[in-house]
C-alpha cells in the first residue's frame, strides 16, 4: 500500500486528472479534461453554465463516474483506463479511503437536517474514523470557532441563514481532516449579502495553504485568492494559467468572451 | 346505565383480544416492513423484484382471504406446510399483510430524503449501511408519521376480521350480546371502545409529529 505520509509524496500532485471523458447518454459533458493541482494550490474553475465544471469536480471524489481517463489523488489511483479503453476504479475499501482525502462543500449545503450543528460536525469523525465522542467534540469546537459559529452549536440547520449553513458545511468537511477541499459553487445559492462571509472563510483556508478546487462564478474570489484559474467550456478545459495572467489575458477567444461578459 | 356497566366486563375481554392482536402485529410488521422497504430500494434487482411481487400479492388479495388461507390451507402446502392455532394464524396473516403496506410507506419515506443527504454522507466517507442508519432512516421517520398514523388506525379496525376464525374480539363479543339481549346498545359501547383506542393512537402520533417538527423550525 502506498504510504501517503512519506516525503517523496511532496512532489506528487495532490490531484491529477488525465483526459477525463464522460457522457450523459449521447450528451458529452467532459471531453478530455486534464488538470494537475499542487499541494497548497488554489484552483478556481470558471466557465459558463453547462460547461462541465461541476461534473469534473464531482468525478474527483467519485460522486460521478468517468467513462475513461485517469484520476489520482496524492499519487493513489482512484480510476484508470487500460490500453483497451476499459475504465476501472480502485476496489471499494481503497476507493473510500482515497476519497476521504478530499472534503466537499456543496452549492445547497446538504447539512444533515435532523442533527444539530455540532452533531453535523462530529457524526462522520465518530462513525467513519471511530473517534471517541469527546475527541470529536473537541475537534469540532475548534472548527466552529474558526468559522465563527460557536454560538450556534446546538441549533438545527433550519434555524441558520444560508451563509451560516455554508460555513457549518465547510467546518463539517474540515472535521474529517481532508488534504484537499472541493467547493462546488459554494456561494451560488446565497443572497449577495451573504456571500462575503463564506468567501472570507474560504480565503482564510487558502491562507493556511489548504489545497482547494473551487467551482465558482465569483470572479473577485478567482482573481484575489486563486493561484490558478482554469476555464472550462463545452466539456473542455480550455485554459489554465496563473490567476494574474489569466485576468490580464486569458489567452483564448472563448475565455476572453466569457470574461467580457462576467466583468 | 346499569346495563351499560354490565357490558363493560365482557366487552373489555374482547378489547383485550383486539389490543393483543394489534400490538403483536405492529411489533412484527414494522421491522419486517422496514426490511422489505430496504430490499425494495436495493440496487440488487432480483431482490427488489421479489419484494415487489410480495407486496403486490399481499396488497392485491383480501386480508381475510390470507387469514383463511394460513389457517385452513397452509397445513396442506408442501415443504412449508404447518398447522397454526387460530390466534397465531391471525397474527401471521396480519403481520405479513401489514408489513407490505408499511414497506410502501417506508419506501416512499426513504425516497423523500434529498439526494444531497446521500452525497454529503458519501463524501464524508460513510458507507451505504452507515448512511441509511445514521442519516436517511432518522429523516424518513418524520415524513412517514402521517401515513403511519392512518395505517395503524386502520389496523385497529381491521382486527375485527378475526371473527372468521371464531376468535372473540371486541366486535364479535358485542355482536354475541346483541343477539342474546335483543338490543343494539352493545354496538354503541363497542364503538366507544374503538374510538378510545384510535383517540389514544391519534394523540400519540401527534406528539411524535411535534417532536420531529423541531428540525425544520
Amino acid at each position: 500500500m502506498p504510504n501517503s505520509m512519506s516525503d517523496t509524496t511532496r512532489d506528487v500532485p495532490m490531484v491529477e486528472a488525465r483526459d477525463l471523458r464522460k457522457a450523459f447518454g449521447a450528451n458529452p459533458v467532459l471531453r478530455g479534461v486534464s488538470l494537475q493541482v499542487r499541494r497548497g494550490e488554489v484552483v478556481a474553475i470558471i466557465g459558463p453554465s453547462g460547461s462541465g465544471k461541476s461534473t469534473f469536480l464531482r468525478c474527483l471524489n467519485h460522486l460521478e463516474t468517468i467513462d475513461s481517463g485517469h484520476i489520482a489523488i496524492e499519487g493513489e489511483t482512484l480510476a484508470t483506463t487500460d490500453a483497451q479503453g476499459r475504465c476501472s476504479y480502485a476496489p471499494d475499501a481503497a476507493l473510500r479511503r482515497i476519497c476521504r482525502k478530499t472534503g466537499m462543500v456543496f452549492q445547497h449545503f446538504n447539512l444533515f437536517a435532523h442533527l444539530t450543528v455540532l452533531e453535523n460536525l462530529i457524526e462522520a469523525p465518530m462513525v467513519v474514523q471511530g473517534l471517541p465522542r469527546d475527541a470529536a467534540i473537541a475537534r469540532a469546537e475548534v472548527l466552529l470557532a474558526k468559522v465563527g459559529l460557536s454560538a450556534k452549536r446546538d441549533n438545527y440547520p433550519a434555524r441558520l441563514s444560508g451563509g451560516q449553513k455554508q460555513r457549518v458545511a465547510i467546518a463539517r468537511a474540515l472535521c474529517m481532516e481532508p488534504d484537499i477541499m472541493l467547493f462546488d459553487e459554494p456561494t451560488s445559492a446565497l443572497d449577495p449579502e451573504l456571500t462575503g462571509e463564506v468567501l472570507r472563510t474560504m480565503r482564510e483556508l487558502a491562507e493556511e495553504r489548504m489545497t482547494m478546487l473551487v467551482v465558482t462564478h465569483e470572479m473577485g474570489f478567482a482573481r484575489e485568492v486563486a493561484n490558478t484559474v482554469a476555464f472550462m467550456d463545452q466539456g473542455e478545459l480550455v485554459a489554465a494559467r496563473p490567476a494574474a495572467d489569466f485576468f490580464a489575458d486569458p489567452g483564448h477567444e472563448r475565455a476572453r468572451a466569457f470574461l467580457r461578459h462576467m466583468l | 346505565m346499569d346495563y351499560v356497566l354490565s357490558l363493560l366486563g365482557p366487552l373489555a375481554q374482547g378489547a383485550a383480544v383486539t389490543l393483543k392482536l394489534f400490538a403483536i402485529t405492529l411489533v412484527l410488521a414494522v421491522p419486517l416492513g422496514l426490511a422489505l422497504a430496504l430490499a425494495r430500494v436495493s440496487r440488487f434487482a432480483p431482490l427488489s423484484t421479489a419484494v415487489n411481487g410480495y407486496i403486490w400479492l399481499m396488497r392485491g388479495t383480501p386480508l381475510m382471504l390470507q387469514m383463511l388461507f394460513i389457517y385452513f390451507a397452509l397445513p396442506f402446502v408442501p415443504v412449508i406446510g404447518m398447522r397454526l392455532q387460530d390466534f397465531p394464524a391471525a397474527v401471521a396473516a396480519f403481520a405479513l399483510n401489514y408489513a407490505a403496506y408499511f414497506a410502501e410507506i417506508f419506501r416512499a419515506g426513504i425516497q423523500s430524503v434529498d439526494r444531497g443527504q446521500y452525497e454529503a454522507a458519501k463524501v464524508l466517507g460513510m458507507n451505504y449501511r452507515q448512511t441509511m442508519r445514521r442519516i436517511v432512516l432518522p429523516q424518513m421517520v418524520r415524513s412517514i408519521l402521517p401515513p403511519m398514523s392512518n395505517e395503524t388506525i386502520t389496523l385497529v379496525k381491521d382486527t375485527s376480521l378475526i371473527y372468521v376464525l371464531a376468535l372473540n374480539d371486541l366486535l364479535r363479543a358485542a355482536r354475541g350480546i346483541v343477539q342474546r339481549d335483543f338490543t343494539t346498545t352493545p354496538f354503541i359501547v363497542a364503538a366507544a371502545f374503538y374510538l378510545l383506542m384510535t383517540l389514544a393512537l391519534t394523540w400519540g402520533f401527534q406528539r411524535l409529529e411535534k417532536r420531529y417538527a423541531k428540525f425544520d423550525e
